[in-house]
Order: C-alpha cells, then sequence, then structure tokens
C-alpha cells in the first residue's frame, strides 16, 4: 500500500546521507513522508566518501549543525540499528611548521571566544605520542577528541531502512524531473508519475541546482569530483585520522589495516553520465605528500582509486534551510566536500523546522538568500 | 620489433596501445604494425605468449610430447610479431585508461616498470588482456594444497614444476582434461580425475552437436577426454566437493550419484572453465552484458571489436570465450578497425583485408557453442549451497554472510555488498569473489545474475605502489593546474 503511495505531507528529492536522514526524521515526528531518490541510496557521494566524522577545522557558521550531528553519531545505533562502523578516535590537524601552529593557535583561541572547546592544541610530544609515524618535523598540531569515522554506504543505506520501518515510502530508481506549485501543493514530477505534499525537500546533491532553479532560486553549485584512494593492508600505525594545515591532505588507517589517501584534489565529474574521470598527476602530488610525512608508507601497493560527485558552493558552505521564495520548500545541499559528518544532525533539525517551523540550532549564514537576493 | 627495457624508453605517444601479449595482443600488434600504425604492446610477463603460449620462448620443458602441438604452434605467432616494427614493453603492467583531458579523443594511460610509472598517450586502444578462470568456490578450497588447475599450468609452462604428491583434478571444461593430460605427461602423479560436468547439459547441447562436429574442437577435445578417460581414474557425475585437512589439504570428499567416496590427496586442482577477465574493461568504463550461454559478463563490442568506448577496441578472450585460434584471428580484426580509425586504411580496404580473416574465424567458433552448453558450471558450483563456504578470499566473506545481507538489509547488488562485507575490496579487485558473489545476490533475490549487475571496478587495474605513484614525472599542465 505505503509502495504505491502518490501523497504524503513530506517529499524528500534525493537519497544521500541527508535525504534519507531528514526523512527518518520526519517519519519519527509522526509526517507521512516520500523519498526519491534516482539512483540507489548512496550511489553517490554519501556512499563513496572518505567516511570522515569530524567537528575538528569546520567554518563557525557550520559548528551548532556539527555538534548535533555528533551527539547523533555517538549513539547512532540507537538512531538506525545499525553501528554504521562508527569508530571514534579522535581526529588530529597536523601542523609542518611553527607558522601553521601559530594558525592553530589563533583558531583554538578563536573558537574559545565563541563558546566553543571541542578542538585543543597538542604539542609536539603529544602529537608523535599519538600519530607515532608522524615526520619528526612537524611541531604539534590540534584534536578533536570525539572525532572519528563511519562506514559511507552501510550508514546511508541505515537511515534508508530506519526510515522505511517507520512508514516512509522509499522510491529507489525515480528521477525527479519537475517542481512546481498545485494549488495548496507541490507537484513533483517523475519518470514514474507525480507525487503531491504540500512540503518538500530539496536534498538532491550535485544536481539539486536544478530543483532549486525550478523554484526560482538558481544557485552557483559548482559540481567537484574529490578523489581518494586506498592502500592493501599494512601494519597498524596509526589511529586518529589525520589531515594537514598546510597541504591538501587526509589519512585514516581502518582496523583491518587499509589506509585511505584523501584530501581533496578534483578529478572531473560528468555528472549526467554518473561517471567521474581520475587525474593520476594529482593523486601522485597527494602520494608524494603522504612519501613525505610517513615513510612507513613507502612501499604500499594502492589497491583502488575513485572519486564521487558532490556540490561545492562558492564560499564552501551549505544551503540549508527553508526557501527564500516558497511557503513548504526546503534546501538541503552543497555540502561542499564535508557533509557526511553533518548528515545525522541535519536531518533532524530539518525536521525539527518542517514539524514547527523553527529550530534551537542556528543555521545563521546558510540561508540560500545569501545567493539569490543579490540578483 | 623494439624490446623496452626501462620506463624511460617509452614513447609520450603512440597510434595503438595493446595491452596484452597473447594470441589476440601479438597478432593485432603485428598486423597493425605492419599497417604502418606506432605500436606500444605491454604485457605484465616476461615473456610473451599470453595463457596458452606462456613462455613459449623461455620454457624450461623440452620435450615437445608434454605440453602438445597446439603451445608450440605458438612460436610462430611470436615470430611473425618479432619480426614486425613494434614496440614491446615486457615486465609492464597496465594500471589505468582514461580520456587525456588535454587532447579530445585521446587516452592516457598509466604504467609501470620495473618500480616506476609513466603517463603516455594513446590514439587508440587495444585490451587483449585475456580470460580468467571461473571461481570454483568450495568448502575448504582456501586450505594450503588447493590451487586453480591455472596456476599448476602456469608453474608447469614457465618452471617446468610439477605437483609433488597425490593430486586429484577436479571440476569441468575443455582445460581440465587439457591439463589432466600435460601434467600426466610431465610425470605428475594423478590420483583422480573428478568430472562435474551436468549429465543434463548433454540433452541441452544437443543442438549444436552438427556443427561441433564440424569444428577443429572435435577432435582435439575428443582425443583429450578419451585420453583422460583411458589413462587416469576418472569419476564423471559428480555433484559435490569439499576439501578437508587441519592447516593443510588432506582429503577430497565428493558426492556421485548419491554415493560418496573420499580420496587421500596433496594436492587438488581446481578449475570450471574459463570467463572474459573483464577488470580491465569495466574499469575503462566499456558496457557489458551478461551472456547466458557462457554463463558470464561479456563486454559489448561491434563486428571490428570496437567496445561503447569510442577508441577502445577489446579482442581475444577477453571479448567472450572463444579459445586461442580465435583470439588470434579477433586481434587482427581489431588491429584493422584501429588502422581504419585512425585513417591509415579506407572501409572498403578494410573490408577487403578482413574478408578472410573473418572467414577463418566463423570456422573456428563453429562448435563454441556446443562446449559453452555442455560444460556450463551447475548451480551448487556457481552459488555455493554451505554458509560456511568462504566467498572473497581476500576478506573471508561467507556465502552465508552474503545470503543474509541480501535477505536481512535488501542488499541488491555487488556494489553496495562492498559497503556491507568489504567483498571485492581487497587487491584482487573481486576477480576472485565477484562471479559468485552476483550469483548468491540473484539467487537469494530470485533475480537474474543481469538484473544484479556486477562491480564497478576501480582504476588502479593493477596495484601501483605509493612510491611510484610519487615518482610520477608532473607535466608543466598538471602542476600549474593544481597550484591554481
Ligand atoms: C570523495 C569524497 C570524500 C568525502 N569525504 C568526506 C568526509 O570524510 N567527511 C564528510 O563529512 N564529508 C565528506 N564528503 C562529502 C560528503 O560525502 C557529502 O557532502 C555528502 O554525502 C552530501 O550528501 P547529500 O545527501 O547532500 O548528497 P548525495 O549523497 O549526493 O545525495 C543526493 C542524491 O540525490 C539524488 N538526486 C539528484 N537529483 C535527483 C533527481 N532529480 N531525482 C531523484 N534523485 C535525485 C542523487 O542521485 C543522489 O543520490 C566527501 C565527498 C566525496 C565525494
Ligand atoms: C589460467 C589459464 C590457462 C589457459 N591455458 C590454456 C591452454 O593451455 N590452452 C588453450 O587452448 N587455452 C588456454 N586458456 C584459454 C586461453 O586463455 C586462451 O584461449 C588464449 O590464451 C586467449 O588469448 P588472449 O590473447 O585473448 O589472452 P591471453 O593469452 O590470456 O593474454 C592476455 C595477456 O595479457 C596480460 N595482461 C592482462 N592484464 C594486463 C595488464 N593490466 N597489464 C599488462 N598485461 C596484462 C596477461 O598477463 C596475459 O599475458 C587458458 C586460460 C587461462 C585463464
Amino acid at each position: 500500500m505505503t509502495r504505491d503511495r502518490r501523497n504524503a505531507d513530506v517529499i524528500v528529492i534525493g537519497g544521500g546521507i541527508h535525504g534519507c536522514s531528514t526523512a527518518l526524521h520526519c517519519a519519527m515526528r509522526g509526517l507521512s513522508v516520500i523519498l526519491i531518490e534516482k539512483d540507489h541510496a548512496g550511489r553517490h557521494a554519501s556512499g563513496v566518501n572518505a567516511g570522515g566524522v569530524r567537528q575538528l577545522a569546520r567554518h563557525v557558521a557550520e559548528i551548532p549543525l556539527s555538534n548535533a550531528s555528533m551527539a547523533l553519531w555517538h549513539d547512532i545505533a540507537e538512531l538506525v540499528d545499525d553501528d554504521c562502523g562508527f569508530t571514534s578516535d579522535g581526529q588530529v590537524l597536523v601542523a609542518e611548521d611553527e607558522a601553521d601552529l601559530e594558525g592553530c593557535r589563533a583558531r583554538v583561541a578563536d573558537l574559545t571566544l565563541r563558546g566553543f572547546h571541542h578542538e585543543e592544541m597538542i604539542d609536539a610530544r603529544e602529537l608523535r605520542a599519538i600519530v607515532p609515524a608522524v615526520s619528526e618535523t612537524c611541531p604539534g598540531g590540534v584534536i578533536s577528541r570525539r572525532d572519528g569515522a563511519a562506514i559511507p554506504l552501510r550508514a546511508t543505506q541505515a537511515f534508508k531502512r530506519k526510515a522505511e520501518s517507520l512508514g516512509a515510502t522509499i522510491r529507489e530508481g525515480v528521477r525527479v524531473t519537475k517542481v512546481e506549485k498545485d494549488g495548496s501543493n507541490w507537484r513533483v514530477t517523475t519518470d514514474a508519475g507525480a507525487f503531491l505534499a504540500p512540503r518538500i525537500v530539496n536534498a538532491a546533491g550535485a544536481w539539486a541546482d536544478r530543483i532549486a532553479s525550478d523554484l526560482g532560486e538558481p544557485v552557483p553549485l559548482e559540481v567537484i569530483a574529490p578523489m581518494l584512494m586506498i592502500t592493501a593492508p599494512l601494519p597498524a600505525f596509526i589511529k586518529p585520522v589525520v589531515i594537514l594545515r598546510g597541504r591538501k591532505l587526509s589519512f585514516k588507517q581502518f582496523d583491518n589495516g587499509t589506509v585511505l589517501i584523501g584530501g581533496g584534489h578534483l578529478g572531473t565529474p560528468l555528472r549526467d553520465e554518473n561517471v567521474t574521470l581520475l587525474d593520476w598527476r594529482k593523486l601522485a602530488i597527494s602520494a608524494g605528500t603522504v612519501w613525505d610525512l610517513f615513510p612507513i608508507m613507502r612501499g604500499a601497493p594502492v589497491v583502488r582509486a575513485w572519486a564521487g560527485i558532490e556540490a561545492r558552493m562558492p564560499d564552501d558552505l551549505p544551503v540549508f534551510g527553508k526557501s527564500a521564495r516558497h511557503e513548504g520548500a526546503y534546501h538541503q545541499f552543497g555540502f561542499s566536500a564535508h557533509g557526511f559528518q553533518l548528515g545525522p544532525g541535519a536531518g533532524a533539525v530539518m525536521a525539527e523546522i518542517i514539524a514547527t517551523g523553527r529550530s534551537n540550532v542556528p543555521i545563521d549564514g546558510l540561508d540560500i538568500a545569501r545567493f539569490t537576493t543579490t540578483h | 620489433m623494439t624490446p623496452i627495457a626501462s620506463i624511460e624508453q617509452l614513447a609520450e605517444s603512440y597510434d595503438l596501445v595493446i595491452v596484452g601479449a597473447g594470441p589476440a595482443g601479438l597478432s593485432a600488434a603485428a598486423r597493425a604494425a605492419e599497417l604502418g600504425l606506432s605500436v606500444l604492446l605491454a604485457d605484465e610477463n616476461p615473456a610473451p605468449g599470453g595463457q596458452i603460449y606462456r613462455a613459449v620462448t623461455t620454457t624450461p620443458v623440452r620435450n615437445r610430447a608434454i605440453l602438445g602441438d597446439d603451445y608450440w604452434r605458438g612460436a610462430d605467432i611470436v615470430g611473425r610479431f618479432e619480426r614486425s616494427q613494434a614496440t614491446y614493453a615486457p615486465r609492464c603492467t597496465v594500471w589505468s585508461i582514461g580520456p587525456d583531458e588535454t587532447a579530445p579523443g585521446t587516452f592516457e594511460l598509466g604504467l609501470s616498470l620495473d618500480g616506476k610509472a609513466r603517463i603516455i598517450s594513446a590514439r587508440q586502444v587495444i585490451l587483449a588482456t585475456g580470460a580468467q578462470e571461473r571461481p570454483f568456490p568450495i568448502p575448504g578450497w582456501t586450505l594450503p594444497g588447493v590451487m586453480t588447475a591455472g596456476a599448476a599450468q602456469i608453474a608447469l609452462k614457465s618452471a617446468g614444476a610439477i605437483p609433488s604428491g597425490r593430486t586429484v583434478i577436479a571440476g569441468c571444461g575443455p582445460l581440465l582434461y587439457l591439463l589432466a593430460g600435460q601434467l600426466a605427461a610431465a610425470g605428475c602423479q594423478i590420483a583422480a580425475v573428478l568430472d562435474t560436468t551436468q549429465k543434463g547439459n548433454w540433452s541441452k547441447a544437443l543442438g549444436a552437436i552438427p556443427d561441433f562436429l564440424r569444428s577443429p574442437y572435435f577432435a582435439k577435445g575428443l582425443k583429450l577426454m578419451l585420453a583422460a578417460r583411458r589413462k587416469l581414474r576418472f569419476v564423471a557425475g559428480v555433484t559435490s566437493l569439499t576439501a578437508t585437512g587441519g592447516g593443510k589439504l588432506a582429503t577430497v570428499q565428493f558426492e556421485q550419484n548419491g554415493r560418496t567416496g573420499t580420496i587421500a590427496c596433496d594436492t587438488l586442482l581446481l578449475h570450471q572453465g574459463v570467463i572474459p577477465s573483464v577488470n580491465f574493461s569495466n574499469a575503462a568504463g566499456c558496457a557489458h552484458d551478461f551472456d547466458a550461454e557462457q554463463h558470464a559478463w561479456v563486454p559489448r563490442v561491434d563486428a571490428w571489436f570496437a567496445s561503447t568506448v569510442p577508441g577502445i577496441a577489446i579482442a581475444g578472450d577477453g571479448a567472450g570465450i572463444g579459445g586461442a585460434e580465435s583470439a588470434a584471428l579477433r586481434g587482427e580484426i581489431a588491429a584493422f578497425g584501429a588502422a581504419s580509425r585512425l585513417g591509415k586504411l579506407n572501409e572498403a580496404e578494410r573490408d577487403r583485408q578482413a574478408g578472410p580473416v573473418r572467414a577463418e574465424l566463423e570456422k573456428k567458433l563453429r562448435g563454441r557453442r556446443f562446449l559453452d552448453l555442455l560444460y556450463k558450471p551447475a548451480p551448487q558450483f556457481l552459488a555455493p549451497p554451505k554458509d560456511e563456504t568462504i566467498v572473497c578470499r581476500c576478506e573471508e566473506v561467507t556465502a552465508g554472510q552474503i545470503r543474509d545481507a541480501a535477505k536481512r538489509l535488501g542488499v541488491t547488488g555487488p556494489n553496495q555488498m562492498k559497503a556491507f562485507l568489504r567483498c571485492g575490496m581487497g587487491p584482487c579487485q573481486g576477480r576472485l569473489c565477484g562471479p559468485t558473489v552476483v550469483e548468491l545476490i540473484a539467487e537469494t533475490r530470485g533475480a537474474t545474475p543481469a538484473e544484479t549487475g556486477y562491480y564497478r571496478l576501480r582504476p588502479p587495474i593493477k596495484p601501483v605502489t605509493l612510491a611510484e605513484l610519487a615518482a610520477l614525472p608532473q607535466t608543466e599542465a598538471s602542476v600549474t593546474a593544481v597550484v591554481r
């Protein structure tokens, strides 16, 4: 019966971690939900990302959302009946020289003034204790102790399954082609017919600019393809996730010994073909950085490299909140290569805004109006 | 032919790069060079020949009767290649392919030789990467002492080595009998051949018999099978196999007509046919279809063996199993296609020159269907019924775990399965588990393998070390692109 449902309180467009989380939290609040996903849940950025669950080094505008999320990550099995492979060994930002370290100090001092205490300075000795393999020349860094990592596709699908078990209708393999007003409802046209609801959430990731255009709210969304590579298993040598301040690098060793190397070098996305092209010369730069910092890694075989299709906004901040033009339309996209951690909390906040009109978690600075009102 | 000893000797670009120096790649390279193309043939092995003619110029096996006339025919194919103008890079793995974004219509290939990597470009590419053995998961197949028949053949051809002690060979397909014969001739102590060919396949294959009787396979196959039956202990109609032993193989247990048997042995060689090795074509983005008769994923190709990615052709067993002689002919045809796409040969000339090769190919492929139908593996050897059977050897994932995830977590395809069980995420990139994982998901969900799909494979197609990557020469363009 629910499979053929055409009307609901809320239609969520996009089955990434954000769409699935919002669908779940709406269902938990007793709203009827239809989620529409053109491929399968987690097929894109949410299923292929580095799995970093990080508060460390976030822009202050997203820290409240990030904090709300972190509380949920630490009890994730309570929420979705699956531990999502979540482990928490902290994340460390390594300063490569004194200038880097000075930047770290300024940042932590600023956060303290704002009342955030999740980032702490560590000196060279503690850095070496936590990350023994790091090169001798690094003078210290910053740690965020509750950070960690999870398994992206597994987490996204857990949110989907839990939403479904609470009554949400999940339509995978169905593409939204048009969104328009129909009386007091939104008419969401798809290649499997039309759906109606008084409220819609645009969680369409790297394709969200198209939905936003339908709503008359064009945004300067850039489609990007961050690349990752993973090695064969190595002896355990590092617990926390490590990121660099100066150069583009993030680094994580899993329990099975494999090491995931990322850090923001970009390939080429072909979003209409669901395809990404790798740029090996840029991956070679990441390899070179690892070579410099972790001599132990030099002989490691790289067994896989890939990229995901992601939405980036010009200020690297998501578009989150109510539409600037329409009642009953909401945006949740543009996570600019760091939205996985935000998924659980952002869904909770979005559902609260949909159900009650407001939320206690501040989301100032994330409004779509920052792009549309200038025209 | 000009051999390459170090990676610096490679040119920046070639008209045509061919991956794989089996009969398909060697013939394609010789033909393309004869047509005036600049050709690089890269192969990971130290000597040309591919699977069938492995080490034909270097093997220590001097008694020609052991490996047989079909093997030694490879010397002619290698000879023609050596007389051509092609460049040959042995010990060179090709680990990536993608469009060169700075020069639309051309490709960038990542290669490694002797611990050093390079990126070079090609206007056309022929993948001649051949076949692999179909995975054959039975309880105990990960015990030391159990290996694939192909691995034993590689040791025989390249080092003249045979398994020591009592050896059992189990499975089905023409290569099983061939190998049994080769090993027996080389002095290996073969305790039994356990044949798992399904009795019911004979009736399904009947319709294809007339073609088979007129095919070159017929006489050869008959000889091999009769020889194996006459000389060796041969058990037909085997429906179940289990390898047991504490720490290493001790016995193999089997069922035949509801009866069980046990054979003590030191080595068990498993084989149930070969399937196209699709890792490269899949990672290159070529479309594949599930071929129900060969029961395998096969890249979609046209009459010139061009794939769905313009500029990439796939020749030989990698484009569907056809055997060594057809592989060589398909290599030639692919070379004609590439030459004409490069404007070295007009279409009329291409068609005229390729005509006789095509006619020959048709003859060689006659009878193939009979073999496909007869040796189609039994369902219990495609999707192991016992839950404890290991399916993914890299990550030690069992058949039971995959069934459970497909049922309880609603996992519909192999790509999603990776996230739950890590199967296919080891260094083999799913070569050893892909077909079985698809089979198990399909069975559990009542879907076909075609509906279930296959792994999306990622480069590097063969592992490349971090050091090799780090030392990759940077071009001017890529440095500025990053600094931007
Ligand atoms: C390689 C890589 C590494 C990353 N590493 C991290 C990390 O370590 N930590 C972190 O926090 N973040 C990371 N990120 C970022 C993170 O993955 C994303 O920000 C996040 O997953 C975005 O989730 P989403 O739900 O908005 O988008 P998506 O996961 O892209 O989901 C959007 C969905 O909408 C669907 N859709 C689009 N249009 C339509 C339509 N018209 N009809 C129906 N469905 C539609 C798409 O098919 C897609 O599945 C990384 C990203 C990448 C690519
Ligand atoms: C284990 C095994 C043993 C076989 N033995 C026989 C036999 O004895 N008799 C018989 O008739 N048929 C045999 N076959 C079937 C057989 O493979 C063929 O019919 C024939 O060899 C196919 O020729 P080909 O040119 O298509 O590929 P192949 O002969 O398989 O040649 C492919 C070549 O490409 C190389 N290669 C693959 N990927 C890369 C890469 N990324 N970089 C560099 N090099 C690469 C391989 O190492 C190989 O040398 C065997 C098959 C297998 C799998």
